[in-house]
């Protein structure tokens, strides 16, 4: 690790300032991305903006159909709440499967959202139940938020501070695991509320994202059989030494099957 | 035969280990744990390039920055005159010829030749400093390409000057003309290709030392990792040239695991041990989980065409092995034995097939050294048998415990002579297949099969009759294959005045718990109490020359070293006793710790001999000398043949690939069995590896010679919750020809698992063929090319 200022703001305000006035600066929250990258020195920031001081930032509430997810809550919070367990339990468990016990004790929600790594399992659940993204500065909807590899729609001067998840009628997220890393190879996230049906595929490609073809078979038929013969494009998907593109699009299908199959139970 | 009558022995006893308390209580004292007075840090330069020549090192950037005492390059372990690190064992090829062995520098100062090489070695005040120093050493490459592939090596351009075609040696084992021509006249030949994936060792402790230069008295002391410390002193004196023996002391202290990647001598240790001559100060390296991803030495990365020739009733024949072996960029320590001595004469494997030849190419290229990894050249060996044994069975319409049956070395047939030059002391395969077969209710499978098809799982079954070559090794018998030592064990027994005992021992423990077994040892024979006995090891300061440990050599070697000096302090008490009770040597029997006149009530215990020995007033000193220590070395006369069956049983989830081990049985015959509890250990220990190398470890370089596996994001190394409970039971017939009766059991779990594991698999999919590991994607386009979908 370089050496490197650190910060620690009381305010988001604060954080901010700090951020824009330094040379290279980086907000650091549950820091179990930045930390190890850090480390191994691929990444070198001037400044570590800790937010983890900053009031109001985490917890978990309900109100008006909606479930609120302070950006500081650690996976493993979400993972015990009884309220997300009541409410959308496919995002307590989704959250019990994130690394092991060490990395749900730090990482958070907004820092996992906020860094979108293709192979994360938030980013599914975010838009899978269409979420939007309250920051400091505006309500981001889930299908503007995530806009590529380790990209999203905030800005400079813009932090996660609650993700608000709509309560669906039901949902699941079943997701393949990379065997050494435990990354989603591929995760599948599906809702159902009423007519409407979201697919959102994260590990993949190389941005989470929405599957039109699975969606309107399932509106036709939601049943683990309206997704036979779906064959999804795999020029675009993710080529590595676990796992080939052609591999990938495969399991999309089968992770997706299984994630009706746990709705329909 | 360890005397177990006795009521005072633990033999066979799962006595607790002794080492525990300070492990998991966190007193253990592990070399990054030693700090000395002083002591600067050390952080290596690196090649980032496969292979180039080095036009330049510029060291003025680093050598200028904060709190650098020194930059040392290459350039100057050239100018300084130090030697190769060495390979210690001579194969000569085909032809007569010695192996081809490049030059193997400490620190390359003219050519790099894989990723990962150290160029310059940095010591600063911190270790934040030196490895922020690292940085500014500039280095000048001249890249060239890189071989990378083992199959490609010996078309490609020349890495080495002296070492045309890339090529070591090539070795031939058995006898040609009667194998090729018994299978060219065979009714049924199976043939198979398959490829004994790289793996990387990656024990929890990483390597690390410090070296201690005395100014004042000129000597060296080296803290280090290491799983032999007498030979990284005889390596640092006889071929680095470092300092004389007499001035170098290498104490490994606890050291976390090793799986054989401690052996070698490397050249970080070596650098900052001349580094700290050169500077005066300690030294400390410990190095990061990257550098040992890409510096320790890999193990097995084979690949290989066999035929096993059969007559109508499935009777052996004939077996022809060709195997292409990657040593890597240099020739490590042990690495010329591995897929020779180590490898081809296994290849009878507990069956009497009468003609047997295995030719072996072992070649260089751009990558890390590869030399023995747990089990070394044995897992490589049984992996191709038993794949190629099941793949005869299917072909030849029969089940593959009958086939095996068929082909076994009966109990009545020892001592055997393989036609691949060992000679098998003792076993009975049929007692382990028996065994195995039972615990794992192969009867029931089809039932099992059929309820697992209705789940729409594939179910398969799999096994693996091992036998392995192990207790390293007998000295004249090694001598005349090449090893350029020899290869007993020493063992002291020091009796204390008040009776308690230290034993010292030349064998090294690395987790494999030889302050208990070899306290159980010792104190069982003295029929004293486990806790009364202290073992000692690793340090050449302490114990006379020790060989260390690995090839599963400890007890069955080391032990008999104790075994021996044990009684040698009987013999010598049992003349003390007879002065103290007026009697004759040969009329004193000893037995529970109690030396008694034979036919009377008089007797003394072993503490009041102790005693009498180093306070001696009644004592024979006009025959004796007083004290009570005593010391043996000790030298097989042939090595051990641990053996046994492994049976695998998995389901595969047919839309994924994903292949689950549901039961495991292991029954293996390791002779006698000291502390049960501690066998059973490294039973699972070493079949967790075999998992591991079977389904989910694979070393990956690119085509341009960079470690694409070079973290655990992407080297997949088992973890608990990958493995099933194991089911493990021993059978004994004990080794003929050492004093234990012990024949290891440190490998067997690695060596016999992986073929169970891989035949389980395609006999779940239904084809022949699949490579490790035996990955999901790799499982799912296996069973997609069968058809099964």
């Amino acid at each position: 690790m370089y050496d490197f200022n650190y910060h620690k703001p009381q305010t988001i305000e604060d954080a901010i300032r700090l951020f824009t006035e330094s040379e290279d600066g980086v907000y650091l929250a549950g820091g179990h991305t930045l930390i190890p990258a850090m480390k191994v020195r691929l990444r070198a920031p001037s400044d570590l903006i800790d937010i983890s001081c900053i009031e109001g930032l985490s917890g978990i509430s309900e109100e008006s159909g909606s479930l609120v997810v302070g950006a500081l809550t650690t996976h493993d919070a979400v993972a015990s709440s009884d309220i997300v367990a009541r409410a959308i339990p496919a995002l307590a468990e989704l959250a019990g499967g994130i690394g092991d016990a060490q990395v749900r004790n730090r990482g958070t929600m907004g820092g996992s959202v906020a860094n979108s790594d293709p192979a994360a399992d938030y980013p599914a659940a975010v838009l899978g139940l269409g979420a939007s993204i309250r920051t400091n500065k505006r309500e981001i909807d889930a299908n503007e938020f995530f806009t590529g590899m380790f990209e999203t729609a905030l800005e400079e001067d813009e932090i996660i501070q609650a993700i608000a998840y709509p309560i669906m009628e039901s949902a699941a997220y079943v997701k393949f695991p990379n065997p050494a890393s435990r990354y989603a190879t591929v995760g599948v996230f599906i809702t159902r509320h009423g007519d409407d049906i979201k697919v959102a595929i994260t590990g993949a490609a190389a941005s989470v994202f929405r599957c039109d073809e699975m969606e309107s078979a399932l509106t036709a038929d939601f049943s683990v059989d309206a997704l036979n013969g779906i064959e999804l494009d795999s020029e675009d998907m993710n080529n590595d030494m676990h796992a080939s593109n052609e591999y990938r699009a495969h399991l999309c299908v089968v992770m997706a099957k299984r994630a009706v199959a746990k709705m329909l139970a | 035969m360890v005397e177990q009558s006795t009521s005072k022995s633990t033999i066979g006893k799962s006595v607790l280990r002794k080492e525990d308390k300070r492990f998991i209580t966190g007193k253990g004292n592990y070399t990054d744990d030693i700090n000395i007075r002083g002591q600067a840090y050390a952080y290596f330069v690196r090649s980032p390039v496969a292979h180039a020549h080095i036009k330049s090192i510029d060291v003025s950037a680093a050598q200028a920055a904060e709190d650098v005492i020194k930059v040392l390059t290459g350039i100057e372990v050239a100018a300084d005159g130090l030697g190769a690190l060495p390979c210690g064992w001579m194969v000569h090829s085909k032809d007569g010829s010695e192996m081809k062995q490049p030059f193997h520098p400490v620190m390359a100062g003219s050519k790099v030749n894989y990723v990962g090489e150290p160029v310059a070695l940095v010591v600063a005040e911190t270790y934040l400093a030196a490895k922020n120093a690292a940085e500014l050493v500039e280095v000048d490459y001249d890249d060239l390409d890189a071989v990378v592939n083992v199959l490609d090596a010996q078309g490609a351009p020349d890495i080495y000057e002296d070492v045309p075609g890339n090529t070591a040696f090539n070795w031939e084992l058995g006898e040609r003309e009667a194998t090729l021509e018994a299978i060219d006249k065979a009714p049924h030949v199976t043939k198979i290709r398959l490829v004994n994936n790289r793996l990387i060792p990656n024990a929890l402790e990483p390597r690390a030392a410090i070296s201690d230069y005395n100014t004042g008295t000129d000597e060296l002391t080296l803290y280090t990792t290491s799983q032999n410390p007498h030979m990284v002193r005889l390596v640092f004196t006889a071929f680095v040239q470092l300092a004389p023996e007499h001035k170098l002391r290498i104490i490994a202290p606890d050291v976390g695991g090793g799986f054989g990647s401690k052996i070698f001598i490397y050249s970080e240790e070596t650098a900052i041990s001349w580094a700290s001559m050169k500077l005066g100060i300690p030294i400390k390296w410990t190095a990061e989980r990257s550098e040992s991803f890409l510096t320790d030495a890999h193990g097995r990365d084979h690949v290989s065409d066999a035929e096993l020739a059969m007559d109508d009733d499935g009777k052996f024949l004939a077996l022809h092995v060709k195997t292409t072996a990657n040593m890597g960029a240099y020739l490590s320590l042990f690495a010329s034995a591995v897929p020779t001595y180590l490898y081809g004469t296994l290849m009878a494997g507990q069956y009497k097939t009468p003609n047997v030849y295995v030719e072996v190419d072992a070649v260089y290229t751009n990558t890390a050294p590869v030399d023995a990894y747990r089990g070394a050249g044995r897992p490589e060996a049984t992996y191709l048998l038993e794949r190629i044994v099941e793949s005869a069975a299917r072909e030849m319409n029969l089940d593959p415990v009958e086939l095996r049956r068929r082909n076994f070395i009966q109990p009545e047939d020892f001592p055997y002579q393989t036609p691949v030059a060992l000679e098998y002391d003792i076993g009975d395969y049929e007692a382990s297949l028996a065994k195995a077969l039972d615990m794992a209710g192969y009867s029931e499978f089809p039932a099992r099969k059929e309820e697992a098809a209705a789940r729409g799982k594939l179910r398969g079954i799999g096994f693996s009759c091992y036998i392995e070559a192990c207790g390293l090794a007998p000295s004249q018998m090694a001598g005349s294959l090449g090893a350029g030592v020899g290869l007993w064990e020493s063992g002291e027994v020091r009796v204390n005045p008040t009776g308690s005992v230290t034993v010292l021992t030349g064998s090294h423990s690395h987790g494999q718990g030889h302050e208990t077994t070899f306290a159980q040892l010792v104190a069982s024979k003295l029929g004293i109490s486990v806790d009364d006995v202290e073992v000692l090891h690793g340090d050449t300061g302490k114990m006379d020359f020790g060989m260390g440990t690995y090839g599963s050599r400890s007890l069955s070697v080391g032990g008999s070293a104790l075994s021996k000096a044990s009684d040698k302090v009987i013999a010598k008490g049992k003349k003390i006793a007879a002065h103290m009770m007026k009697s004759d040597a040969d009329d004193i029997d000893f037995n529970d710790g109690e030396f008694t006149v034979r036919d009377s009530n008089l007797s003394k215990t072993f503490q009041e001999i102790a005693f009498a020995a180093y306070v001696p007033h009644d004592y024979p000193l006009d025959e004796l000398e007083p004290g009570l220590s005593e010391k043996a070395f000790y030298d097989p006369v042939n090595f051990t043949y641990p053996a046994g069956t492994h049976i695998c049983e998995v389901e595969i989830d047919p839309d994924t690939g994903v292949v689950e081990i549901v039961k495991f049985t292991a029954v293996d015959d390791f002779g006698t069995i000291i502390n049960p509890m501690i066998v059973e250990g490294q039973v699972h220990g070493g079949i967790a590896q075999g998992i591991g190398q079977a389904l989910m470890e694979a070393c990956v370089y690119d085509e341009t010679g960079q470690l694409q596996t070079g973290s655990y994001m992407d080297y997949c190394m088992p973890r608990a919750d990958d493995l099933p409970n194991f089911d493990v039971a021993m059978t004994c017939t004990p080794c003929t020809h050492n004093p234990v009766g012990a024949k290891g059991c440190g490998e067997a779990g690695a060596i016999g698992s992986p073929p169970a594991i891989i035949n389980a698999v395609t006999d779940a999919i239904g084809v022949m063929d699949i490579d490790m590991p035996a990955t999901p994607e790799r499982v799912w386009r296996a069973i997609q090319e069968a058809g099964r979908a």
